[in-house]
């Protein structure tokens, strides 16, 4: 082979490898992702029974119940126009908790029940997952997420470690503004104390 | 007095910057040696006054001086000492200080290494360093001033983030932010070749060392960083592929490439143009990381508090940075050609094939990255790409890529007779296969399909790792730094593939719910509960569980997992107990009290997982070794040598 033939059978080669990656890739991506929806488009009938999706919304307030003793755990997320059951077994986040943002992986089984595999509890300082903000915001626009803002907790159940007991789980903590800064020794426990700033964000990485 | 002091140091080492940034870039060319000389003076000046803004910061988080906001937010005065001076790159402000401060000590030393080079090519790699430095000092003044001050004062600060509070994540940023701004180093080099219109191979063994550096940097960092999230995040996950993760990983994919590309520029003059691409690559990732961290335009439990502004200059920053170098790039880069060519078999294919798997991967890596981002922005629905893409995909590019490296470590130069080791190749195939086959069956006795094929590869390398530098020491031949580094190396790699197949294979987790003094069963060991108690700490107070452990019967050890209530956040974490035992790392981690007396428990036995840190930090330390080799310190006399034996000139593009 000439230099050029070599070159050339290079990088074809190089193109046909890329082009098989790429198409691999392509495929993986296809049966892989997974969609977001919340309660209203799961309401719609967006999603079939068994697909696997990710709901994202509020968790509703007193709606965590449990069997005693046992792993599984039934709540209800909300976007406040329509509510979807899920059913989970295993250990919850640390930052579950009633009437905060949730993201739960999982699929709809045929009796509208939100069967979830995975239980996220991620959140950015307002106490909601971006994209459960956003789709709140999209249905019910600003004003009402204001008013959510504005609405004052009450007790959260879902933590009920005798000392980890329940603190500041209601609604949410008004964005954190900087001058909210705490004194130091506020009791950490009791439902009244609020939260200014559950930051997720868990590092520098 | 002192926050002023620190602002006032930030402002004269911006002006410092764009004085190197112009002498540098505009002496070479202009040809004014008094220029040129400036160079050096300013960025010694800017390293001072970083390094004074640096610790005003750190002063101020000691003092508890919550009067500025970044400290009120960040700190609290019954944080430890310790933990108030890690605090400082607690969050986006001073981590961005502290990015600067890196890049700066970085700059100081090129400006003494590049006293060996041309004193016009090292003006060019100074100023295009000043240029990096000059935007995000503009960007930290512009919209992330850790001195900013809060008015009245806080009477105290918002704290910490408890799960910041960790000896591992306090050193973590700074290892990983070396890692990350010593591409920018690569990339100067790269942009002063295309200034100056040459790259020969004294080029490539000026770059090499540093490239190296920062690459055993990265390793380290990211692998602290995996290893922080696996104990400290509580849950037992030591790989998320999360944004955040992938914003330092692909970097790292593509520096991997660019220092085997490197190798081959350097050895045979060859990859000229491919090399400066990688360059340029690498530091684009490691800006377009910062953009995606720093902006927090990504869903991810890492990214600090979203504002668009600084996404906006961010963005901007990276179209001009990424920007005028590509146009630079293919405006120099036709010019710069290679012309010696290679057999299919030879050293230079393999490192071709590294090459094209590594972008590869970086690639699928960025397009999972991405895509949530680029589907939401075209408003085609929220989507989430993880593990189940990443993995398959990745693994795709990496697998064949670890068969490569077995091989092409036996492959000479420019042409590979690799014939005449087939034996010896056979020989350590059939060994590994044994090898990987008694792990796989005879231990676990069961497995995927991949397991056995992978963990075939990864003995395979490391015993053809070992192959070379055994029989040169048997026949007395000396073993240089780079092929001890490279071999070092190798083996990192290769227990890597295998600590890491067996993790993904054989991992045991159960989430089960236990009433005081109940037992489960886990592979071969047995938890007992034996209830909780109230603990209380400096700064947080909560539940302590007591797990006793026995494996076959035979008592092994109490497991402590803690469930923490930190005051000042009122943040809960979860604090796993973790220890080693035959190899395998038992994970107990308190989950809630269910009611009725009972607790959930997650238990995790994860095999060989220290080793896969293990491995990464051993593939830094060859990276660390081969940057010794005598020939990057006497690199002038030794370069000349080099290119009358390989009888291959550097071409000169001009």
């Amino acid at each position: 082979m000439t230099p050029r033939q070599r070159r050339m059978s290079l990088v074809f080669g190089i193109l046909a490898g890329v082009g098989i990656a790429g198409a691999l890739a392509l495929s993986a991506f296809r049966s892989n992702v997974t969609f977001f929806f919340d309660p209203t488009a799961v309401a719609e009938g967006h999603v079939k029974t068994g697909e696997h999706f990710r709901l994202g919304g509020m968790v509703t307030q007193g709606s965590v119940k449990r069997t005693p003793g046992s792993l599984e755990v039934h709540f209800m997320v909300t976007d406040f126009k329509h509510d979807v059951p899920v059913a989970y077994s295993g250990v919850l986040p640390d930052l579950f908790r009633e009437g905060t943002g949730v993201v739960a992986h999982g699929h709809m089984d045929g009796n509208g029940t939100f069967v979830a595999d995975e239980v996220l509890a991620k959140h950015d300082e307002k106490y909601m997952p971006p994209e459960v903000a956003k789709s709140l915001k999209r249905r019910h626009g600003e004003a009402r997420e204001d008013a959510l803002s504005a609405a004052p907790g009450s007790g959260g159940a879902a933590q009920s470690a005798p000392n980890a007991g329940s603190e500041g789980a209601g609604g949410q903590s008004p964005p954190s503004t900087t001058s909210t800064a705490v004194p130091p020794g506020t009791p950490a426990v009791g439902p009244t104390a609020s939260a200014p700033t559950q930051v997720a964000n868990a590092g520098v990485h | 007095m002192l926050p002023e002091l620190g602002q006032f140091a930030l402002i004269l080492a911006l002006l410092l910057s764009g004085l190197q940034a112009f002498f540098g870039i505009f002496g070479p060319m202009f040809a004014r040696d008094r220029w040129v000389a400036a160079v050096t003076p300013a960025v010694a000046g800017q390293f001072v006054m970083l390094a004074t803004s640096v610790a005003c910061l750190i002063y101020s988080f000691i003092s508890n001086d919550f009067s500025v906001l970044y400290i009120a937010e960040n700190s609290n005065s019954a944080l430890p000492l310790f933990y108030r001076v890690t605090a400082m790159w607690g969050a986006h402000e001073g981590s961005l200080l502290l990015w600067i401060f890196i890049l700066s000590c970085w700059t100081v030393a090129v400006s003494i290494g590049v006293s060996r080079m041309p004193v016009r090519f090292g003006a060019r790699v100074l100023g295009v360093l000043g240029v990096v430095s000059f935007g995000f000092l503009l960007f930290t003044l512009a919209t992330s001033n850790p001195f900013t001050r809060l008015d009245p004062p806080a009477p105290d600060g918002r704290d910490l983030n408890p799960v910041l509070q960790d000896p591992a994540l306090a050193i973590h940023p700074p290892i990983l932010y070396t890692g990350y701004v010593g591409f920018a180093v690569a990339f100067a080099f790269a942009c002063a070749a295309m200034l100056e219109g040459r790259l020969d191979q004294q080029w490539a063994r000026w770059t090499r060392p540093w490239t190296t550096a920062a690459w055993a940097f990265l390793s380290c960092g990211i692998a602290l960083g995996s290893w922080w999230a696996y104990y400290e995040l509580g849950w037992g996950g030591y790989w998320f592929w999360d944004p955040v993760e992938n914003a330092s990983f692909m970097p790292w994919l593509v520096g991997t490439a660019l220092i085997h590309s490197l190798a081959v520029t350097d050895k045979r003059g060859l990859f000229k143009s491919w090399t400066l691409l990688l360059a340029v690559l690498a530091f684009s990732l490691s800006l377009l990381g910062t953009f995606l961290v720093r902006s927090g335009v990504l869903v991810s439990v890492h990214s600090f508090a979203a504002d668009p502004r600084r996404g906006i200059f961010i963005l901007a920053f990276l179209v001009i940075m990424i920007g005028g170098a590509l146009t630079l790039y293919a405006w120099r880069a036709p010019k710069l050609k290679s012309q010696a060519g290679f057999d299919l078999s030879a050293r230079e294919s393999f490192l071709l094939f590294n090459n094209i798997l590594l972008v590869i991967a970086a690639a699928t890596v960025f397009a999972g990255t991405m895509a949530p981002l680029i589907s939401d922005s075209l408003g085609l629905g929220t989507l989430s790409v993880g593990a189940p893409y990443f993995n398959p995909t990745f693994m795709l590019s990496m697998l064949p890529l670890t068969a490569l490296v077995a091989l092409g470590v036996h492959a000479n130069w420019k042409r590979g007779r690799l014939s005449e080791k087939q034996r010896m190749l056979l020989l350590t195939l059939i060994a590994s296969v044994v090898l990987a086959c008694i792990t796989v069956f005879a231990i676990y006795s069961h497995g995927k399909i991949l397991t056995p094929v992978a963990a075939t590869l990864g003995i395979w390398i490391i015993l053809t790792s070992l192959v070379d530098p055994i029989d040169r020491i048997r026949r007395n031949m000396s073993l240089s730094r780079s092929v001890l580094g490279m071999t070092v190396a190798h083996i990192g790699l290769g227990l890597f593939v295998l600590s890491l197949t067996t993790v993904e294979s054989f991992t045991l987790e159960h989430d089960v719910s236990l009433a005081k003094g109940a037992s489960t069963a886990v592979g071969a060991y047995e938890f007992r509960f034996d209830g909780v108690k109230s603990i209380e700490g400096p700064n947080y107070q909560g539940v302590g569980g007591t797990v006793t452990v026995t494996r076959h019967g035979e008592p092994l050890t109490t497991l402590y997992p803690e469930k923490r209530q930190y005051y000042v956040q009122h943040t809960t974490t979860t604090e796993a107990a973790i220890e080693m035992h035959y190899g395998s790392n038992v994970l107990v981690a308190l989950g809630e009290d269910l009611g009725a007396g009972k607790w959930s428990v997650r238990i995790q036995v994860r095999p060989l997982v220290n080793f896969v840190w293990l491995a990464a930090f051993i593939m830094a330390m060859g990276g660390v070794v081969a940057l010794t080799d005598r020939r990057y310190r006497v690199a002038t006399t030794a370069g000349a040598e080099d290119t009358a034996v390989t009888g291959v000139t550097g071409e000169h593009a001009r």
